[in-house]
């Protein structure tokens, strides 16, 4: 039965695994000469003080390769789910073959072990050797990027998880469907939603986060509201920059009092008059990239009444009472071995690592900094 | 000795139409079984059910004295060939063999090898390049090479020119000679069936007419002429399977177990697609009637 599955299943084999040894043969050329850069210029920024520099310096090495290789790994589970998963019960049943398979002197219930299990062994190899190969290629940039979060879904044994759910996926469906192409269209469309769900709305709640709270920072608060696919602030409001923390996932940050309350318009509003928008028609642009190119545009004057508005918003709730503006962020520890920071000497029991979330949650989780831009007007 | 296909109230609904109703069966071995009936009259119902590509909505089936597909040795002791005889097209044909090797532990390679060769088949040819009447030959023959008790065959020629039926059905009992088989097979041509079986089952409208071995049912249908004459004046024992009448005449197809002494017929020989014919009208008859006092009903 395996060697009628291996004869079946071959050629497809064949040309995915070839494939695999192309990559590898790129990854093998490109990978000794980053770690070689590597080696040459991060490793010893510490002697000429300037690591930041050199760490952007490179980042910019390979940046195509480096896209190319997480689209890859991203997109092969979902493929090997479509092209393998899919057609492997539904093209039995499409063509009627499965009248001659399953009269055979084989069980269906072995037929079918042995199919899902063979198929779907090779599907996890191809994304666990893959994966291997990207891991290992990318472990200089991952060392730079501090940024374990965003690389999650790319690296170690997640794409094996993401092959054998595609694969799953697409077997049911070919189960389910009888036909190979919907069952095909079915499991891209299933695949694609199960991956958002899991990052945004099951991942967040597998661990309790961290809460850690910081002082407002006038330089680096802005003003202005965003919004996202999956979020809103809402109206225009104060928005804390976030943190840098190595290896942490940020997936939220607000503004609030020592009791725990928000920031709200009313008192933002009576504290900061000047402060121009409040959430009416013309307030900060929304969803419009925040960042420092923009700030450059905004007049002295403007940038001024904001960073006042935040040394008196963090003054006044500092005041008195001892309340204190909080900025707490909620980031999960992640603890790899090796992956501690290289500029950072650990400070006391809790040391966050990692960095910013995945692509799509970072835009929820990092509130954009506004120095306000169209509501410039009013404020000046 | 055991029947090689049992069935009792056996019936296969489908929603709500029933594909196949109370069909009670015993084939007793050593026989070429010819499965009659229209398109649609639950043929493929019943074979799929025999080989356990179905399972009963009511009612058992046992082949070989055990259920259909319940362990890979019931499995290798039937062989299948299904409608339209599937292979898998972009395989070879010696692929296939390989198959059938590899999934039979009573795999009969010598034999496989020497009919594809006298087949004229290019062992290196994709199925999908077969002819219909070649596919068909390399699923009978590994049918066949498996080395089972009982050979099902869904409807084997009906995609096949009549040259090519004629040297498959040939080609078929000369198998089941060399290989002591029991065969069952499905057409809806009776005269396919007529020159190979010695068993007969007749089924219509989703219900067994009529079952038996050949010779005894054509040694026990008449086909009566004479003046016209109401069929429910005949004696006890004369079943009338059809009547046709005439202003002054009547024709019957009856069934009666001891010969027909009454001089006022004229008695002939039925043919077994006169037979056939004769209940499959019957059946469509009982159907109609059963249909229009449901219509009646409503």
């Amino acid at each position: 039965m395996i060697r009628f599955t291996w004869r079946q299943f071959r050629t497809q084999a064949l040309v995915v695994f070839g494939d695999l040894a192309v990559v590898a043969i790129v990854l093998a050329i490109t990978g000794p000469h980053l770690v070689h850069l590597y080696n040459t210029t991060v490793a010893t920024c510490g002697a000429h003080g300037d690591c930041s520099a050199a760490d952007s310096a490179f980042l910019k090495n390979d940046r195509n390769l480096q896209i190319a290789l997480e689209a890859l790994v991203v997109v092969v589970p979902g493929i090997i789910g479509i092209f393998w998963g899919a057609p492997l019960v539904a093209g039995e049943l499409e063509t009627g073959t499965f009248r001659l398979a399953w009269t055979q002197g084989v069980t269906r219930t072995r037929w079918l072990a042995v199919k899902l299990g063979a198929v779907g062994l090779a599907s996890t190899a191809v994304a666990g050797l893959l994966s291997l190969m990207v891991t290992w290629w990318s472990s200089p940039v991952d060392r730079v990027n501090m940024s374990n979060f965003v690389s999650f879904d790319y690296r170690d044994i997640v794409p094996i998880g993401y092959a054998a759910l595609a694969f799953a996926l697409g077997a049911t469906a070919g189960v389910l469907l009888r036909r190979t192409l919907p069952a095909m269209a079915t499991t891209l469309v299933t695949f694609v939603l199960a991956r958002v769900a899991l990052t945004h709305w099951v991942r967040p709640h597998l661990i309790t986060p961290v809460h850690l709270d910081l002082a407002l920072n006038p330089a680096s608060t802005g003003y202005g509201s965003y919004s996202t696919l999956f979020s809103s602030s809402g109206g225009n409001t104060l928005q804390p920059s976030t943190p840098t923390i190595p290896n942490a996932w940020i997936t939220a940050t607000q503004i609030e009092d020592k009791a725990g309350r928000g920031l709200t318009t009313q008192y933002l509003r009576s504290a900061c008059p000047k402060l121009g928008g409040n959430g009416g028609p013309g307030g900060g642009g929304r969803g419009g990239a925040g960042g420092s190119h923009q700030t450059s545009r905004v007049s002295a004057g403007a940038q001024q009444v904001l960073q006042d508005c935040v040394a008196k918003v963090g003054k006044t709730f500092h005041g008195g009472g001892g309340v204190s503006a909080r900025q707490p962020v909620l980031g999960f520890p992640m603890v790899r071995a090796g992956d501690l920071p290289r500029c950072c000497p650990p400070s006391g029991r809790f040391l966050p690592l990692v960095g910013p979330p995945p692509p799509l949650l970072r835009r929820s989780a990092e509130p954009k900094r506004h120095p306000p831009t169209s509501n410039t007007s009013k404020v000046g | 000795m055991t029947a090689v296909l049992e069935a009792s109230g056996l019936g296969k609904r489908y929603g709500r139409r029933w594909a196949l109703a109370e069909c009670t069966l015993a084939i007793p071995p050593g026989h070429v079984v010819g499965l009659v009936g229209p398109n649609g009259a639950g043929k493929t119902t019943l074979l799929q059910l025999a080989v356990g590509l179905l399972v009963p909505t009511s009612g058992t089936i046992e082949v070989l004295g055990a259920r259909p597909a319940e362990s890979s040795a019931q499995l290798g002791r039937v062989g299948y060939v299904a409608q339209e005889a599937p292979t898998y097209a972009g395989l070879s044909v010696a692929d296939h063999l390989h198959f059938g090797a590899w999934l039979n532990p009573g795999w009969d390679n010598h034999m496989a090898e020497h009919r594809i060769e006298q087949l004229g088949l290019d062992p290196n040819q994709r199925a999908r390049k077969l002819s219909g009447g070649q596919r068909a030959q390399l699923a009978l023959t590994l049918a066949i090479a498996k080395r089972p008790e009982l050979l099902i065959l869904d409807e084997p020629v009906a995609s096949l020119d009549p040259l090519a039926r004629r040297e498959f059905l040939r080609d078929l009992m000369q198998a089941v000679a060399e290989h002591d088989l029991s065969v069952v097979l499905s057409s809806h041509l009776v005269a396919d069936l007529e020159r190979v079986c010695d068993y007969l089952i007749v089924l219509c409208a989703s219900r067994v007419q009529v079952t038996g071995e050949v010779e005894e049912l054509l040694a026990t249908h008449h086909r009566l002429t004479g003046a016209r004459r109401d069929p429910s004046t005949l004696p006890a024992g004369q079943e009338v399977v059809e009547a046709s009448h005439t202003d002054v005449q009547s024709t019957l197809l009856v069934r009666s177990d001891t010969p027909i002494l009454d001089p006022s017929w004229d008695v002939e020989q039925v043919s077994m697609e006169d037979l056939v014919l004769a209940y499959m009208s019957q059946a469509n008859n009982a159907e109609r009637g059963r249909q229009s006092s449901l219509s009646a009903l409503r």
